[in-house]
């Protein structure tokens, strides 16, 4: 296949194709070669560092911690949705005094890391002395800054249906709320659904941050049956494992944005551009 | 008001100290990311399948893990590996890792938005290789990567605070200490907040500013 680097291989092409793809495969082969070759030495593949995950009450605990991984994800998803609409509506909102502070808010809250906004929710009460549970700084951080990612690609499916379908709605005598509610918002979902999807992995994997906040969370969970004297403290096996737990959760989510992505694209009821995913993954945190 | 001001110049050093290692640790992890990602981006649109499936799934693979769990793998279990690196560079080298795999897929998809056309017709006047990508496809491209590209890297910047939770002193670990010192939180954050500000709207003002200005160039 033609490509916009590259012609059609002709037969020098083809043989040099050939010997790069050759070297290639023996330069990746010889990379997890060494990796595996450390491995061994320093003993990754001992029974003992492994033993632990067959035990009953290793493997609830890190369901425990998957379930409190979870769990924050679930609420601030809720939360931040709730508080993308809220904003996103006030920014599209006629009026400057509700369209100005939304603004604002949004902007502010994309700017600042997202470990900060754990951070105020965190240490602020710690030192006046209210008990805040670490479960609720990290959900409020994961709310406020996931929240104003969210605010902003509802606006911009909003602002991607085509200005026709606006008019047309106000021509027949609808109203505003209705032109929003029957009329724009029916549409823009479809071309923010992925978008949205991608947002809720960088959601998901920003949970790991409750790391930082001593929240008992999956890689927190890790940590400490890693940490196990007995066991040669089994970090590498325990980091790999809790690694596969995310990369097929949030692998799956990311599958189901393309997917989706893909679809919407094709779907002749889809108003307007799909707001990109890539924007969004890059924008945001990537984190 | 006053003691707003305060918290500030009675730990003038320590918020010195933090942002300076903040800006080190971000200007080192771009560098670095930008070298890997730019690799691993030639290898996505390279005619090597093997070299293509090697830079998807590493893109596949560091995409789906959160960065604070690379941070928890260089600093805990790569030790175990008799490999031992300081805190700092190892903070570099989590960025680093990280952040090229999504600089990977901005240069991968901005060279993808150059229509074949271009260069199509370009080896049609006789062009070399090296003639096609330096004068046809890497002006086009580079338009189209650079506000995505800004983006990963003020991503990054932001990015850098999770180092704080690894034993490197920047900008993120500032609350902790101020904590042991019973300063006022709410000022020690939102003096953090900021520094952040002052270090991000120069790069967002600049990125939209791009983005108005090469968005016509198509």
């Amino acid at each position: 296949m033609s490509s916009v680097l590259y012609d059609l291989p002709g037969p020098r092409a083809r043989l040099r194709n050939r010997i790069l793809g050759v070297v290639s495969i023996a330069a990746i082969g010889a990379l997890v070669a060494f990796i595996i070759y450390k491995f061994n030495e320093t003993g990754q593949f001992e029974a003992r560092k492994w033993e632990q995950f067959q035990y009953a009450s290793v493997q609830r605990e890190l369901l425990t911690g998957l379930w409190a991984t979870l769990k924050a994800a679930g609420l601030a998803t809720v939360l931040a949705l709730l508080f993308g609409a809220v904003f996103a509506s006030a920014r599209l909102s006629d009026r400057w005094i509700l369209r100005t502070p939304a603004t604002f808010v949004v902007e502010l809250f994309r700017a600042i890391p997202l470990l900060i906004l754990i951070f105020f929710g965190y240490y602020v009460p710690l030192q006046y002395g209210w008990s805040i549970d670490k479960l609720w700084a990290l959900v409020i951080g994961l709310t406020l800054y996931n929240g104003s990612v969210l605010a902003e690609i509802f606006r911009a499916g909003i602002n991607a249906v085509p200005y026709g379908q606006t008019e047309g709605a106000y021509a027949i005598g609808l109203r505003k709320n209705q032109v929003l509610r029957l009329i724009l918002l029916p549409q823009a979902f479809r071309s923010m659904l992925p978008a949205i999807v991608s947002q809720l992995v960088v959601l998901l994997k920003d949970t790991a941050l409750g790391f930082i906040i001593t929240y008992p969370e999956l890689l927190f969970v890790g940590k400490q049956i890693g940490g196990r004297l007995p066991f040669g403290l089994p970090y590498v096996p325990t980091y790999l494992i809790v690694a596969a737990i995310y990369i097929s959760i949030c692998g799956l989510l990311s599958i189901l944005a393309w997917w989706l992505q893909k679809r919407m694209g094709r779907m002749p009821k889809t108003a307007g551009r799909v707001v990109p995913t890539q924007e969004v993954d890059a924008g945001r945190t990537a984190v | 008001m006053g003691e707003f001001f305060r918290v500030l110049t009675d730990n003038q050093q320590v918020f010195l100290d933090g942002f300076v290692n903040t800006i080190k640790l971000f200007l080192i992890a771009a560098v670095g990311s930008l070298v890997l990602g730019t690799l691993l981006g030639a290898m996505r649109v390279s005619p090597v399948p093997a070299l293509r499936a090697f830079g998807a799934t590493y893109v596949n693979l560091i995409r789906n893990t959160p960065l604070t769990l690379v941070f928890a793998f260089l600093v805990f279990a790569v030790p175990k590996l008799d490999v031992n690196i300081d805190y700092f560079p190892s903070a570099c080298i989590a960025l680093t890792v990280y952040t090229s795999a999504f600089v990977c897929e901005v240069v991968r998809s901005g060279v993808n938005t150059v229509a074949t056309g271009q260069a199509e017709a370009a080896r049609a006047l006789g062009m070399t290789f090296g003639q096609v990508l330096t004068l046809i496809v890497l002006p086009q491209a580079l338009r189209a990567m650079v506000p995505p590209m800004m983006s990963v890297f003020i991503a990054m910047l932001k990015n850098t605070t999770i180092a704080a939770g690894f034993s490197v002193l920047e900008a993120g670990a500032i609350p902790a200490y101020m904590a042991e010192r019973g300063e006022p939180q709410m000022v020690v954050l939102s003096w953090i907040v900021i520094g952040f500000l002052i270090l991000i709207i120069p790069l967002v003002l600049l990125q939209r500013f791009l983005e108005r200005k090469w968005a016509v160039a198509r």
